[in-house]
Formats: structure tokens, sequence, C-alpha cells
């Protein structure tokens, strides 16, 4: 029983905690705008079932803000119960968007109660259309403001270290470093992305399963012409992602690409696997990976030679920089498929099997989701803060912490299988037709 | 007034603040799973419902608030807490976990009313004060060591302590009475005679408890804190005070008159008594190693982090404002009498 093993079990109880909270906070940061925008339409087309489609999806999201806050609150704590060292020091230098993210929670928990409790309490739809726009702003804040202390610790900046002391402390600066612009603008647009695609496989699933409703279609062709929309603007920030880390974290970018010597006119390696130094059975795309980099075919790409052995990122990340990318790009294309076939009445996209197909896009992009973030926290190995502090000095000397992976292990899939038994009830007892036709007869007494 | 009281007052009256909403939420929780317990479910699950679906989010937003804000005025309490207090707070996230999805799966959800369920939420109720209490009691020293520069908890010596058990106790009956105190309140104004009569049972059922209980961890404080004792003595008639104000609640409560007061009173009460506390226990946020002094952050970040409170706060109270005026003081939505949920 060492150091490193506890090391060990706090990136394991990390890993487990954040991938697990992501799927939640993901969904809480993009479904409140698919709601804001099915809202929208429905009071400008003054139609029923866009309304209906926000309001249904409304009560479904509730479910996962909730197993969202829990999750959120236990990686909070999380953080300073595991990483005590490091949260030590980052506390001195990171807390400013810490602090603020807590009061993005505090706006968006407020309005959330406000909004959900006063369907129809408002004469006027638009006014309680407008109670959404603060959950959707402090959604989208919470995920920028944890972000910014993503950032910060994969580029570092806004202090000195005089002696082992952290001197000339600018919270500001360290707020705004780097790495802020490209990951900020990749997670908003990822959870937008995701959100829809995750909306979209409800509606695809439910238009195979029995209802031919109208409905549903209509939900299913905005969702994806909103998938659509994100996917082609999260492909070109992570093309941008990719030009930030060539500047500031070459490590990260050449281990994900297997890019063992300094190189110009370098190859993009998609997939293959690793014999050595050697890449074999993979797929070599010539200067795209000195594209992705600098946007020029014959930029040098700083490769793993310049970087010492023990600073250099697990290799296997490359395998998850492959998941994120090519999933990326088939969502796009797929979702560009169906957004062209639907408007030009393209027989295939009722055909089952491309349906089966628009019902994985939301499992496939959470998949993406998961992969992006394993690549960037590996990807960042060894370092817990880049260039200041490694992993293993941040972490806990406390003992239990592998009882502890065990008990939220069991927690998680609890809550897990718990946020799907009770969505997947709460919809079946309360379908769309009987709502609708329900709807319909009070009308009549409904309207002045 | 120096930043390192600023910090610390506003972190304090955070943490009074979740005292209080997290006591009443907490609270609920238990009458509601012994109401089901004795058939009497159908008195107490509405009014519990209608409060309390709405802002537990926001109540736990309290909490984050206070681990967050400490870690961000007082980076030091990460080493020292962040390393000792692995196991009873994974214990207090677990109870808390169990609260969370109770709302989440049983009131917005699929309205999984099994019974099994219920106790367990009534049950976290109860755990959760006595998971995180003892915190408290580890602040006042004597259960931490120092090996190699590391600290470590002393559970044998923490689980011996009277000390520690009454301010386990303190803590589940002061829930029980603030919580009981509230929903009297509010069922009195939702108009609804039989659960106001049986709140008002239980809320002065827990008052004398309450009472004992706080001033048993007074005389428990004197051997084991003597300097802590000391300043307590000091500052011996805010404790007067809060005990005047705790004879006034007790007082409407008894009288069946004005709930409303009784509650203003209660939380002037507790109020007192926990900035009491707070002061007398000044500068030390664990005795002996750490003061607020030591183990403050930098003074650019302090003023960032006052200057983000503030424009926060600006936030905030207004729409605090707008909850409250919807939830707790608009008379249709208390009686039931509308119900909007999406
Ligand atoms: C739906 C999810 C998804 C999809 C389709 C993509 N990404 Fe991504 N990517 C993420 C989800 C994500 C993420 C989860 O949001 C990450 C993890 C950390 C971050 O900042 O964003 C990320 C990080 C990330 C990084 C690392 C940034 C850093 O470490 O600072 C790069 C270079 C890219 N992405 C590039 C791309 C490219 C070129 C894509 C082409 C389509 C792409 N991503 C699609
Ligand atoms: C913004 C959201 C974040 C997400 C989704 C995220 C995701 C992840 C993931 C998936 C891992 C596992 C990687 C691995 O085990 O190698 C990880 C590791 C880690 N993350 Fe992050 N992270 C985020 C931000 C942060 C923040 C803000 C902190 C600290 C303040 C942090 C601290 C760590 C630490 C200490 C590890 C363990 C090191 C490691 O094992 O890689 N992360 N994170
Ligand atoms: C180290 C990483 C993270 C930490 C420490 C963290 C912390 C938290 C905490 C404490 C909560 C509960 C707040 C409450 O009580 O209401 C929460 C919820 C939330 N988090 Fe995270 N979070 C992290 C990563 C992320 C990321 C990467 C995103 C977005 C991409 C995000 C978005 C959200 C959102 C939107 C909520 C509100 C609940 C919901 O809608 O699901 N968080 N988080």
């Amino acid at each position: 029983m060492g150091f490193e093993d506890v090391a060990l079990q706090s990136r394991i109880l990390t890993l487990m905690t954040l991938s697990f909270h992501i799927i939640y906070a993901t969904v809480g940061v993009g479904v409140p705008l698919m709601i804001m925008i099915a809202q929208w339409v429905g009071i400008r087309k003054n139609d029923e079932h866009y309304i209906l489609l926000a309001r249904r999806w409304a009560r479904g999201f509730v479910i996962t803000v909730a197993v969202g806050v829990v999750t959120g609150t236990a990686i909070g704590l999380q953080l300073s119960l595991l990483w005590p060292n490091f949260m030590q020091m980052a506390g001195n230098v990171i807390a400013l968007p810490l602090f603020m993210e807590v009061f993005a929670f505090f706006f968006e928990a407020i309005f959330l109660g406000i909004y959900l409790y006063t369907w129809d309490r408002f004469e006027d739809q638009r006014k309680h259309f407008l109670l959404l726009i603060p959950v959707a702003l402090g959604a989208a804040a919470s995920s920028v403001f944890i972000t910014i202390v993503n950032s910060f610790m994969n580029a570092p900046q806004g202090f000195e270290v005089l002696n082992g002391e952290l001197v000339n402390i600018s919270p500001l600066l360290a707020m705004f470093s780097p790495a802020v612009p490209t990951k900020v603008a990749h997670v908003l647009s990822t959870a937008f992305m995701t959100s829809a695609f995750v909306l979209a496989s409800i509606a695809a699933y439910r238009l195979m399963r029995g209802s031919n409703h109208i409905y549903h279609k209509k939900a299913l062709f905005l969702t994806m012409k909103l998938g659509l929309v994100f996917s082609i603007a999260t492909a070109i920030i992570g093309d941008f992602s990719g030009k930030y880390l060539a500047e500031y974290q070459p490590e990260k970018l050449a281990a994900a690409e297997w890019h063992f010597e300094t190189e110009s006119e370098a190859d993009l390696i998609l997939f293959g696997i690793l014999d050595g130094d050697e890449a074999k059975y993979a797929i070599r795309i010539p200067y795209a990976l000195s594209i992705l980099a600098h946007g020029v075919p014959d930029a040098e790409v700083i490769g793993l030679n310049e970087f010492p052995e023990d600073e250099i990122p697990p290799l296997w990340i490359h395998y998850l920089f492959d998941t994120m990318v090519t999933l990326g790009m088939w969502l796009a294309f797929f979702s560009f498929v169906f957004v062209v076939g639907a408007w030009r009445g393209w027989p295939i996209i009722t055909k089952t099997w491309f349906r089966w197909l628009t019902v994985m896009s939301g499992p496939l992009a959470m998949l993406a989701i998961q992969a992006g973030w394993w690549f960037t926290e590996v990807g960042r190995q060894p370092w817990i803060l880049r260039g200041y502090m490694k992993t293993s000095e941040g972490a806990t000397t406390s003992g239990n912490v592998d009882l502890m992976i065990v008990l939220f292990a069991g927690l998680y899939v609890i809550l897990g299988i718990g946020t799907v038994v009770v969505l997947t009830r709460m919809y079946k007892r309360n379908p769309v037709e009987e709502e609708l036709a329900m709807r319909e007869s009070n009308k009549g007494g409904e309207e002045e | 007034m120096t930043l390192e009281i600023i910090g610390i007052s506003v972190l304090w009256l955070f943490l009074f603040l979740y005292v209080i909403v997290a006591s009443i939420d907490f609270g609920a929780g238990f009458f509601n799973a012994y109401s089901a317990f004795s058939d009497k479910q159908h008195i107490l699950t509405g009014v519990i419902q209608r409060y309390l679906s709405p802002v537990w989010e926001v109540t736990n937003v309290f909490f984050v608030f206070f681990f967050v804000g400490i870690i961000g005025f007082f980076p030091q309490t990460a080493f020292y807490y962040g390393t000792t207090l692995l196991v009873p707070a994974s214990i207090a996230l677990i109870l808390l976990a169990i609260r969370g999805s109770y709302y989440a799966f049983a009131t917005y959800g699929a309205k999984i009313n099994h019974r099994g369920y219920i106790y367990m939420y009534g049950l976290s109720g109860l755990l959760l004060p006595a998971a995180l209490s003892p915190v408290l009691a580890i602040s006042e020293g004597g259960f931490m060591r120092l090996e190699g520069g590391q600290p470590s908890l002393d559970y044998w010596a923490l689980f011996t302590s009277p000390l520690m058990w009454s301010i386990v106790v303190l803590s589940i009956a002061a829930v029980l009475y603030i919580s009981a105190v509230f929903l009297t309140w509010y069922s009195w104004k939702a108009g609804d005679d039989k659960a106001t009569d049986l709140l008002r049972k239980y809320a002065l059922i827990w008052a004398g408890p309450t009472i004992i209980t706080a001033t048993g961890i007074i005389f428990e404080l004197r051997g084991h804190n003597p300097e802590h004792y000391a300043n307590l003595l000091d500052l011996w008639w805010m404790f007067a005070l809060s005990f005047l104000l705790f004879l006034g609640t007790v007082y409407l409560v008894w009288k069946r008159r004005n709930y409303g007061m009784a509650f203003i009173l209660l939380v002037g009460q507790f109020f007192t008594a926990f900035f009491a506390y707070g002061a007398s226990h000044y500068p030390y946020l664990l005795y002996p190693h750490l003061t607020i002094y030591d183990s403050f952050t930098n003074e650019s970040m302090a003023i960032a982090l006052i200057i983000a409170f503030i424009a926060g706060l600006g936030l905030l109270l207004p729409s605090l404002y707008l909850l409250f005026r919807l939830f707790l003081f608009d008379k249709d939505y208390v009686k039931g009498k509308s119900d909007y949920h999406a």
C-alpha cells in the first residue's frame, strides 16, 4: 500500500463521478435551450404540438437535473476530499470561477423551480417563456465557469512560484487562460449538440414503436435540424481546439496523434494499433495533422521526442480522440442527410434501418462527450496542474478511498437505473395522444 | 473589519441559512415518513410536497455555497478537513443522494410512493445532521492528529466523546424543532387544521430536547476546550437573548397564536446562538491548528471573491424574493388550489 495506490484510487473515483455527472450536466446545459426553442416555435406558430413538446421535455428534464444536482454536489465535495493538496493550491488562484459557479447554480435552480410550477399560471404564455431564459443562462454559465477551472488546469497562469510560495496572484488572469476560448465554446456547442440528438433519439424511437403521430415527426425534424447546426459548430470549434493544443499543450496533441518526431507536412493518423513507435493498420491522411494544428499543410508539428519520458501522456488517448472525431463527423454527416432527406421527401429516412440509426445518434453523441473528456483529462497526465503539480502530488493521503469507490459505484448504478426506469414509466403512463386529446377537449374552456 | 472577518461572516451567514432551510427539509421528510408509518400520511404529504418540491434544489445550493466558499476564502481548510473527512463526508453525500433522488423519482417523476422509499427518505433526514454535525466537534480540536505532516482523524476519540454525541443529538432535535415550527405555520396558512394541530404538537415536543442539549453542549465544552468555553461565557448575554426568543416561540405556539411570528422568533433564536457560537470560536477554524488568519487566501483573491459575492447577491436576492412570493406567500398556491406543475 503505497502513496501511488491512493492516488490511483482517487483518480478512479474522480473518473467515475465525473463521467457520471457529465451525462446529466450535458443534458442540463443543452435541454433548457431545446425547451426554449420548442416553446418559442409553439408560441410563434401558435402550434399546440410544440408547446406540449416543451412541456413534456421539461417534465423529464426535472428528473435529470435533480440527479445532476446530486452528482454535482458529489464531485464538488470530492474535489476537496480526494485532491486536498491540489485544492489548497488551486483555491488560492482559481477559486473565483468556482465561487461564481455557485451563483449560477442558484440562479438556475430558483428559476427552474418557478418555471416548472407555473405552467398555465400566466395568462400570457410569453411571460412563462421568459422564465426559462434565466434557467438556460444559469445552466450555460455553470458549465462556462467550471470549464474555466478546467482550462486553468491545462494552461495555468495568473500566479508565480517563488521559493515554493505562490506570489503575484491575479484571479482574473488565471480565469482567462489561453485554453478558455476553445474549451468553453467546444463544451457549450457539444452540450447543445448532444442534447438535440438525445431528444431526436427519443422522438425516433417513439415513431418506430407504434405511434406515428405528427407530434413526434415535428419533434424529430426540429431536433435533427438543431443537431446539424451544432454538430457543424462543434467540428469547426474542435478544429480550433486542435490549434490551441498545438500551441499550448503540444504533448497532448502529439500523444493523441502518435506523432513521435517533430516534422512538417505531418500526416493525421486515424485508428490503427501501436507497434513500438510504428502505427500499424492505420489510415494516414497526408498533411492533415499540419492543417489541424496550424491551418497550413507544410507547418511543423511538435513531436513527443521533445518531451521528457515521464511527462508524456498515455498513448491510448489516441483512440479517445479518434472516437470523438469520428463520431462528430458521422453525426454531422448523418443529420445533414436526414435534414435534406426530410426536406426533399426522400423515402429512405422513414426506413426502419435509418430510423435505428437516428435512434443511435443520441447515445453516440453522449459517447463522444465521454471520449472527449477522457481524452482531455487523461491527455493532461501526469499533471494535475500542467507544469506545476503532478497528479500524484495532489492526491489525498487518507485511506478508505477504495471503500468509497465501491460505495459510489453502487450509488451511481442505482441512480442511473432509477433515471431510466422513472423516465420511461412517466412517459408511458401519460402518452402524448391522450394528453393532446385532453388538451383539445379543454380548449373551449380555456380560451377567453 | 478585516477581509478575513468579512469572509468568515459571509460563510457563516450562508451556513446559518443552510441550517434553517435544510432543517425544514430534513425534518419534513422525517415527519412525512413517521406519519406514513402511523397511517396519517394524507395529513402531511400535501403540505410537504407543495412547499419542498420547488425549493429543495435551492436548499442544496446553500450547502454547495458553503463548501466552495470556504475553499475559496480559506484554502488551507481543504488540506486539513479535506484529508480527514473523506469517510463522513462521503456518507453525507450518499444520504443527500437519497434525498435528491426521492424528489427526482418520487415527487417529480413516476410517483413511486413505495413505503420503503418514504422511510429511507425520512431516515436520511435524521442521519444527515448526524453525519454533518461531527465536523463542529472536530473543529473543537483534540480529534485530529498530525502524522508526518499529514492530518488524520482519531475515530476512536471522536466516537467516545460525549461532546460529539451531544452535538449530534442537538442537531437532530433542532432539525425536528425548526421544521415543526415552520410547517405549523405553513399548514396554518394552508388552512389545514389537522396538519397544523399535528405539527404544533411536534413543535412542542421537540422544543424541550433542543434547549436541553444546547445547554448541555456548553457544559461539555468546559472540559473539552476551556478556551472556547471561556469565550462563550463572555458572550453570555447573546445566549440569554437567544433563550428569551426561544421562550417567545414556545409561548406563541402553545397559545396557538401568530405562528408566523413564532417562526421569526425561532430564526432569531438560532441566529443569535449560531453567531455567538461562531464569534466565540474566533479566530480558530480548527483548534489549535488553523485560524482564519493563517489559512486565509491572498488579498487579490479575497477582494475578487467579495466583489463576486456582492454581484451575486444582487442577482440572488430578487430571484429568491420571487420564488418565495410565488410559493410561500401566494395564498392560492399554499392552499393547493392551483396546481400548475409541468
Ligand atoms: C459530442 C461531443 C464531441 C464531438 C462530436 C467532438 N468533440 Fe472534441 N471534445 C468534446 C466533445 C466532442 C468535449 C467533451 O467537449 C471536450 C473535452 C474537453 C473539452 O474542452 O471539450 C473535447 C475536447 C476536444 C479537444 C481537446 C481540447 C483541449 O484539451 O483543450 C480537441 C482538440 C477536440 N475536442 C477536437 C475535436 C474535433 C476536431 C472534432 C471534430 C468533429 C470534435 N472535437 C468533435
Ligand atoms: C469541467 C469538467 C471536468 C470534467 C468533465 C472532467 C473529467 C475528468 C475525467 C473523465 C477524468 C478521468 C481521467 C483519468 O482518470 O485519467 C478526470 C480526472 C481528473 N480531473 Fe477532471 N474534469 C473536469 C474538471 C476538473 C476540475 C475542475 C478539476 C479540479 C478542480 C478536475 C480534477 C481532476 C483530477 C484531479 C483528475 C484525476 C487525474 C486523472 O486521473 O486524470 N477536473 N477528470
Ligand atoms: C469538476 C467538475 C465539476 C464540478 C465540481 C461540478 C459541480 C457541480 C455541483 C456542485 C452541482 C450541483 C449544484 C446544485 O446544487 O444545484 C453541479 C450541477 C451542475 N453541473 Fe456540474 N460540476 C462539474 C462539471 C460540470 C460540467 C463539465 C458541466 C457542463 C458541461 C456541468 C454543468 C452542471 C450543470 C448544468 C448543473 C446543474 C444540474 C443539472 O442541470 O444537471 N458541471 N455541478
